[in-house]
């Protein structure tokens, strides 16, 4: 490809037009993304008050002069209450974490019966990982309550079946968090692990299993380290919502359950406490600082590395 | 390795029932005549006529209708440029702030998103009186700018794959850049545009967090009012309506799956 061609193609309006092309969705996000992160950040260092704002101007002009109305006091509060605050944040990174595996369990046997069937239960399957994803997650969530409830589907079998004396209680529990987590990110995670499954070379595995390499062997030394990349991408891309995941602690979990998700979400609705919420936020974007970096420098990687070919961009 | 076969085989069968028992199970509740998703109380077709009795869920189904419509058509035409400025225009000054920019709200979470935006249009009503007050409008800039973004990443991918050489020689028989774009661009890129499209709208007909920060009285969108009768206890209205959604998308998907296919084994038999 020549590239630097498009400099004998440009003339004035195509300058303008371009321009135009950049700076419509730049000044877009600017304004509608950044600017209320700015914001919110901005009232995470206001005091409460009553009133519409439910908060203090940060700096203003008044009758004398400018003036600023600076305070920690919230990231102080969310100090002083550690166990109410941090004890969801550390909640909701070990949930997330258990969650990533389970979906990790199950998604890479899925993923690797997909890229291992032929081609027309690859489509077959495929479509069934990606069905739940173009339904709301909601109702996924709504119809797996029907089936953990006290006098829901499961517990109604099993005492059919006389497996069970009395109802589980499966709701309000881990295990109920956990299966919506799964159920919510699971096609999240199976995406990514069969792009890289798909392409892994069958001839490798039977040439290893020609030279007397065991099932585990093969597995370790060869499966595994071909498909980290995919499982690196999954994870991340199940790690990072279920660490702000709202409705399945709402609706799944208990008091017990807490997750910062919640927990900003009660500050702002129910005690209408905008700042502390505000720096609830910040806390949250600060605990995923990390794993999001992680992710573009992943992002970037994989790009670099991608040799293009046509072929697989189709069937991808 | 069959010993392994067969753990895969289970493991893998486990997660497709896991992802699938909910469903099925609420399906064929939403036929009971009694209100517990666990005793049948024989058939009844009562909890569909009740949706189309209840003038909340219908008019928060027109509500979510409209707001998808309008964002996704939003979110795909800038998502359209956010591609064509990566792909297309090389190493532009701004390109490291575009990137950073369109791919942040990807990651972001939703609660987040939805806090700071309702801080942002609260501060700009104080300032300019614009937006008044939170309403359909504010949800669809919403949700078109994180639309946007997952628009800009399907789109991206297909346009990478397009030969550039046909562009260029188009223009060295002098025909403008709009005109290019329009006639032989955006033609081939077509359908990542509508799944681009498509995508956007289903995130903002499902989202239930950003609208519920951004939404005001009187634009409770479906997945609002979902929310809040769930909360309350079981409704079986709920499974008859989540039924008719997860039905009509299965035909879209398995339709359009379908349509790919016979495309795509048309093309290979003119090769």
């Amino acid at each position: 490809m020549v590239r630097g061609m498009g400099k004998y193609l440009v003339n004035l309006p195509a300058v303008t037009g371009r321009r135009l092309v950049i700076a419509l969705p730049l000044i877009w996000l600017a304004v509608f993304f950044f600017l209320p992160l700015v914001e919110t950040l901005q009232v995470s260092f206001t005091s409460p008050r009553r009133g519409i704002p439910p908060y203090e101007p940060l700096w203003g002009i008044g009758d004398d002069g400018f003036f600023t109305n600076f305070t920690t006091g919230n990231y102080a509060l969310l100090l002083q209450y550690w166990s109410d605050y941090f004890g969801p944040a550390f909640n909701s990174i070990k949930l997330a974490f258990f969650s990533t595996l389970v979906c990790l369990l199950f998604a890479y046997p899925m993923a690797w019966w997909i890229a291992r069937s032929n081609e027309k239960w690859r489509t077959i399957l495929l479509v069934l990982v990606m069905l739940p994803f173009w339904t709301s997650s909601l109702l996924r969530i709504y119809a797996l309550i029907g089936l953990l409830n006290p006098n829901g589907f499961i517990n109604a079998a099993g005492l059919w079946l006389g497996l069970i004396d009395a109802p589980i209680q499966m709701m309000q529990t881990d295990f109920s968090i956990y299966m919506g987590m799964v159920l919510t990110y699971l096609p999240l995670m199976i995406l990514p692990l069969y792009a890289v499954m798909v392409r892994l070379d069958a001839d490798l595995l039977d040439a290893a299993a020609d030279l007397g390499g065991s099932g585990i062997q093969i597995f370790r030394t060869i499966i595994l380290p071909l498909t980290l990349p995919g499982i690196i991408a999954g994870s991340l891309l199940v790690f990072i919502p279920a660490v702000g995941e709202f409705v399945i602690p709402a609706l799944l979990g208990g008091p017990d359950q807490l997750m910062m998700g919640k927990v900003l979400w009660t500050e702002f609705f129910r005690n209408r406490d905008w700042p502390v919420a505000s720096a609830i936020a910040m806390l949250l974007l600060a605990i995923l600082t990390v794993p999001i970096i992680y992710a573009r420098y992943q992002d970037g990687r994989d790009a670099a590395a991608e040799t293009p070919n046509p072929k697989q961009a189709e069937a991808g | 390795m069959g010993r392994m076969n067969g753990l895969v085989l289970s493991l893998g069968a486990l997660g497709f029932g896991i992802l699938y028992l909910p469903i099925i199970i609420m399906i064929i509740f939403s036929f009971n005549a009694g209100k517990l998703v666990s005793v049948w109380s024989g058939a009844s077709l009562k909890w569909y006529a009740g949706l189309l009795e209840s003038d909340q869920l219908l008019s928060a189904f027109g509500t979510s209708l409209l707001i998808a419509l309008w964002a996704a058509t939003i979110a795909t035409i800038f998502g359209i440029c956010i591609a064509v400025a990566f792909v297309r225009f090389g190493n532009f000054r701004s390109r490291l702030a575009l990137s950073a920019i369109a791919s942040a709200p990807l990651v972001m979470p939703e609660i987040v998103t939805g806090l700071s935006m309702l801080l942002l249009f609260i501060s700009m009503e104080s300032l300019f009186g614009w937006p008044s007050g939170r309403g359909v409008d504010t949800i669809i800039i919403a949700h078109a700018t994180f639309g946007m973004c997952f628009a800009a990443v399907v789109i991206q991918a297909r346009l990478r794959d397009f030969d550039m050489a046909i562009e260029e020689a188009a223009a060295d028989l002098g025909a403008t850049q709009p005109f290019i774009f329009l006639s032989i661009t955006l033609p081939v890129i077509a359908p990542a545009v509508v799944a681009a499209w498509l995508l956007a709208f289903t995130l903002s007909f499902d989202d239930l967090v950003i609208a519920s920060f951004v939404s005001g009285p009187g634009s409770s969108t479906l997945p609002i009012v979902i929310f809040s009768k769930v909360r309350l206890g079981v409704t079986p209205e709920i499974n008859a309506l989540a039924t008719v959604m997860i039905v009509v998308v299965a035909v879209a998907v398995i339709g359009a799956s379908w349509a790919i296919r016979r495309r795509l084994s048309g093309r290979d038999q003119n090769q």
